[in-house]
Parts: structure tokens; C-alpha cells; sequence
């Protein structure tokens, strides 16, 4: 197994840039498969993060992201394949590893019967630190929830149990940062709110790894990997995965949405046709809409259409990969 | 007036001092699919509740499926359907049996049932899972199955809390698919999200902030009136998130 693991790091992934070359390496995995009973939860997995970079693993529920991350903090050991986290063996340097990550699982672990206070020197003294030392880095997150430091952590709000857990996992300034769908459920403004803490940690030169079931953050991170029943279906940065579509994209719009649906589905030119907010995101044979187009919808009894090129994002890509894949 | 399938007037809650629902007044039609969104905290959930005949208010007036929120709670129940994210079916039963034990809830024949259950099993293409254990199955599936078997009585209004959580952009769509031809079929829809995106796929929605309603209207004038090109936009213009 160490002498398997010594040869994958000398192994250079074809998808990679010549310019991650001169960057270093936060993570490098190759080959990653993990089962549980029948389901095969992660299936060869390859991807690498560089250092300082946000990188998002961008998935449904189920897709594996948290096996994943279960793996990279050393909580979990892959079946297959080989991973290395900052320089070291997930298997055999787990224990020095484990100083260098800060991890916030996706459900709240904090120990809801300790205060605020209590919960952050908890952590700074179990890794041998002090709130002190490294208040700079948490100042900016930790300094919404200080005016309530008193309060046990069970009974904070939502969004500030989210504060403390992202001030706990940083508290003794790891060098990778793993968080675990940390938006889900979370209202858009918060949601917003807490990307932009996530940009701000950038300049303290920490690797994030970041998961979310919601696809419009793509755009948030450096690079993303988009991710589905246990495959990673691209890596890329989000306006390259973008440009990947490879089709035209239109939206069409028209006061019924759901008759306009229908119908689009139904004209002989269409490819896919999927219900989009208040438009209907439409690809067609030929690339072109043509009048055949409006006179089969006005035949349908549909007016008032309203077709428009856009550029395609990040769920139409993820949505076409997706098609591609089954 | 179209026919109202849901009246609020004056709405008040209060858990103790603290107003979680601070005077609302709106209505929801039959058929509409109506977006209730807010930030986390908001006062969505205490609403929600009170509609479903599950809490009072303290005071107010609010009618649902023409019945009232004080006294007619059971009468409520029974016209509604409710589907929500965390739980929705039960995992240890096979779906049949789910089926059959709502229909049973909800007083259905016993002949009502199969057909539904028949009904049901094709329009999803199902019919392979029908013996299957509900923990079985893959989550868009159970998504699916949980909003089918809560209009199974063919309820007034279905209530959905934050239905599409986590589940992947294919069955989300198909999902809300399925809402569309519900509403068709003159449901009235409720539903909660966090994905902004889907409040415009609503024929109106009403924004909450600090137990009030803040903001009510067909996405497209909401965005006129707040000069923004999506519903995020105008929620991150107007609704705050509680600080406490």
C-alpha cells in the first residue's frame, strides 16, 4: 500500500493546467472508491485542489459529498485508490493531519449545553491553542455572535450556530478547511452573507473545500466539481463549466408556463425543454428558432412568446451532463 | 371575486411577548400556487402551522378550505394535504402500504384507494417499486412519491415545506411539473423554498420578515417594483435576516 501510494503522487492528472504546475498542492486524489453494502457511494474519484484555493463539490443529496469529505479528514477510508492532503497520507499521517483541518460536518456537533465561549476554548484547547492567539482570523465571523458569548450554543439561531461552528473549525488556524454543505437550508441572504466571510478567510492563505446542493454558488468558488451518484461529471472553474454547454440555449416565456412547456416539448426541432423560474430553457436541433417555431406554438394556442439566446449556467450544464451520463 | 381558498385577516401570534406573526393579512386562491417565503426565523413556519389547523392564533381572523382556525381545526386537517422535506412517508413501510395508510387516514374506500394507488403507480412509472421499502429508494423518488400520496384525497390546498431540498436539478424539475399539473387540476399549491429560482415558478409570492409580510405579488411585478432582474434580488433587498 506505501509503496502504491508513493508511486500515485508522481502521477500527473491529464486535466490538469500547466499552471497548477508552480502551484502547490492541497489535495491530491486518484482513483477513489468507497462502497457501503451494495451502494457504491464514491466511484473513482480524481480530482486536485490547489493551495488557497475555494473549491466546491457542487451535488444533490446522495451524490457522495460526504463520504468524500469523511475520507479527505481522515474520518473514513477509502476501498480504492489514493489520496494525499496536504503533503501527508490520509492513512498513515492522520494523526498530524488532523491538526492542519478544520472541519464543519453538515449537521451542528457543537456541544449544545456549553455556552458560545465554552465551545470556542473548547476547541482551541484541544488543539492546543488559545482564542487569543488566533482571534484575528475569526474576528470578522466571531464578532456577530460575541454580544451573546453567555448563551448556550443549543439556543442560538440558525444562523448564528452557523458563526460559532465556522469560528470553532478555524480556531486553530488550520491550513484546509472542510465544510460540509454549510448554506443548506439557509435563507438566500444568509447564504450571500456567508460566502462573503468565505472570501474574506481567502487572504489567510486557507485551502476551502466546500460542498452545496445549490448550484447557483458554483459561481462563489475558484474551481468547482460538479457531482452525481458517486462520479464527479467535470471539474473545471464555474464559467468554464459553463461555456462547456454544448449547445445554443434560449429561453422562451410566455404567460402559461405550463401549456408553453408542454408544447415545447412536443415541436418536432426541440432537444430538451426545462422549466427554468419564469421561463422555459429550450435547446433545438438546428441552433436556430425559425417561425415554424412561433407557428407551432401559436397553433398550440400559445401568444405572447417571447425567445431570447442566453448563456447557459451552471445547473443547464450540470443538467446536460447529467443527461449525457445515464 | 375568485374563489378564495385561503383568508387571513389581522393574523396575530404570540409565543408569550414574542409576536411571531405580527398582523398578516393576504388570500390564496383556488388553483394558484402560491410561494411563502422569508428568511429563516421569519415567522413562515408559525403560519404554516396555524393554517394547517395545527395551532391557533391569538387573534384574527383566518379561514382555510372555508372552514375556521379555531374551531373548525379537524375540518381543516381534512381538506388539506402537507408534505414536508424532513419527514414525509414512512421509511419502514413499502410504498403500497404507505398508500394504503393514508388513504385509510383519510377515511378513502377501500376500492378509492387501489384505483389511486393503480392511478399513481403509472404516472410516476412506479409500478416496479410498488413492493418496495420506502428507505429503499433513491430521495427524487421519494420526493415524488411523498407529494403524490398528499394530494392522494384530492385536498383543497397541499402545503410544501421546503419540498425540494437537496434533490438533484432533473427530479426538481420534474417535481415541479408535477405542482403545475396539480394546480391544473384546481389544487391550490403552498410551498415554501429556499431556492429562489423556484419562487418564480409561482404565480404570486409573499415575502416574510420579522413575523410581517413584507411584500406580496406575482414575481414579475415584484421585480418591476423593486427594479431587480430575479426574486433574489428583491429578497435580499427586503428581507432581512433575524440577527437573534
Amino acid at each position: 500500500m506505501m509503496a502504491l501510494l508513493s508511486r500515485g503522487c508522481r502521477v500527473k492528472q491529464s486535466s490538469q493546467e500547466s499552471t497548477t504546475d508552480q502551484m502547490q498542492i492541497a489535495i491530491e486524489s486518484s482513483g477513489i472508491s468507497k462502497n457501503f453494502g451494495t451502494t457504491k457511494a464514491l466511484n473513482d474519484i480524481s480530482f486536485s485542489v490547489n493551495e488557497s484555493e475555494v473549491f466546491g463539490f457542487i451535488g444533490p443529496d446522495g451524490a457522495g459529498k460526504t463520504t468524500l469529505f469523511r475520507i479527505i479528514t481522515t474520518l473514513l477510508l477509502p476501498d480504492e485508490g489514493e489520496i494525499r492532503v496536504l503533503g501527508m497520507d490520509c492513512t498513515f499521517d492522520y494523526k498530524e493531519l488532523r491538526k492542519n483541518i478544520g472541519y464543519m460536518p453538515g449537521r451542528f456537533s457543537l456541544y449544545q449545553d456549553l455556552s458560545v465561549e465554552e465551545n470556542l476554548n473548547f476547541y482551541a484547547t484541544v488543539f492546543g491553542t488559545t482564542v487569543e492567539k488566533n482571534y484575528d482570523l475569526i474576528s470578522d465571523i466571531y464578532s456577530h455572535i460575541e454580544p451573546f458569548k453567555k448563551r448556550l450554543a443549543g439556543k442560538l439561531s440558525g444562523g448564528m450556530k452557523q458563526k460559532l461552528a465556522l469560528s470553532c473549525a478555524l480556531i486553530h488556524k488550520p491550513k484546509l478547511l472542510v465544510l460540509d454543505e454549510p448554506t443548506t437550508g439557509v435563507d438566500a441572504v444568509s447564504r450571500s452573507e456567508f460566502w462573503d466571510m468565505l472570501r474574506k478567510l481567502r487572504q489567510h492563505n486557507i485551502t476551502i473545500i466546500v460542498s452545496t446542493p445549490y448550484m447557483d454558488e458554483a459561481m462563489r468558488c475558484d474551481r468547482v466539481a460538479l457531482i452525481q451518484d458517486g462520479r464527479i461529471l467535470t471539474i473545471d472553474a464555474p464559467q468554464k463549466i459553463r461555456d462547456g454547454f454544448s449547445k445554443k440555449l434560449f429561453t422562451v416565456k410566455s404567460v402559461e408556463k405550463y401549456k408553453l412547456l408542454n408544447t415545447l416539448r412536443k415541436y418536432p426541432g426541440t432537444i430538451t425543454a426545462y422549466p427554468f423560474g419564469d421561463s422555459v430553457h429550450v435547446t433545438f436541433i438546428n441552433d436556430t428558432v425559425d417561425s415554424s417555431l412561433f407557428n407551432f406554438l401559436k397553433n398550440g394556442g400559445i401568444g405572447d412568446v417571447v425567445v431570447q439566446e442566453v448563456e447557459a449556467g451552471i445547473e443547464d450544464r450540470f443538467l446536460e451532463l447529467m443527461n449525457k451520463a445515464e | 371575486m375568485e374563489n378564495q381558498v385561503i383568508s387571513v385577516k389581522n393574523l396575530v401570534k404570540k409565543f408569550g411577548s414574542f409576536v411571531a406573526n405580527d398582523n398578516l393579512n393576504f388570500e390564496v386562491f383556488g388553483g394558484e400556487i402560491f410561494g411563502f417565503l422569508g428568511a429563516n426565523g421569519a415567522g413562515k413556519t408559525t403560519a404554516i402551522r396555524i393554517l394547517s389547523g395545527l395551532s391557533k392564533p391569538t387573534s384574527g381572523e383566518v379561514n382555510v378550505a372555508g372552514f375556521d382556525a379555531y374551531r373548525q381545526t379537524e375540518q381543516i386537517k381534512k381538506n388539506i394535504g402537507y408534505m414536508c422535506q424532513k419527514f414525509s412517508l414512512y421509511e419502514d413501510l413499502t410504498v403500497k402500504e404507505n398508500i394504503i395508510l393514508y388513504g385509510g387516514i383519510y377515511s378513502m374506500s377501500k376500492s378509492l384507494i387501489k384505483e389511486r394507488l393503480t392511478e399513481m403507480l403509472v404516472k410516476l412509472r412506479f409500478q416496479e417499486y410498488e413492493n418496495r421499502i420506502i428507505s429503499d429508494l433513491p430521495l427524487g423518488l421519494r420526493q415524488k412519491l411523498a407529494f403524490s400520496v398528499a394530494v392522494l384525497h384530492e385536498p383543497k390546498i397541499v402545503f410544501l415545506d421546503e419540498p425540494t431540498g437537496g434533490v438533484d436539478p432533473i427530479t426538481r424539475r420534474q417535481f415541479w411539473e408535477m405542482i403545475y399539473e396539480t394546480a391544473e387540476r384546481g389544487i391550490t399549491v403552498f410551498v415554501t423554498t429556499h431556492y429562489m429560482d423556484e419562487a418564480e415558478y409561482c404565480d404570486r409570492i409573499s415575502i416574510m420578515s420579522d413575523g410581517k409580510i413584507v411584500a406580496l405579488d406575482t414575481p414579475e411585478n415584484l421585480k418591476k417594483q423593486y427594479n431587480a432582474t430575479s426574486v433574489e434580488e428583491v429578497f435580499i433587498k427586503i428581507a432581512r435576516p433575524v440577527i437573534d
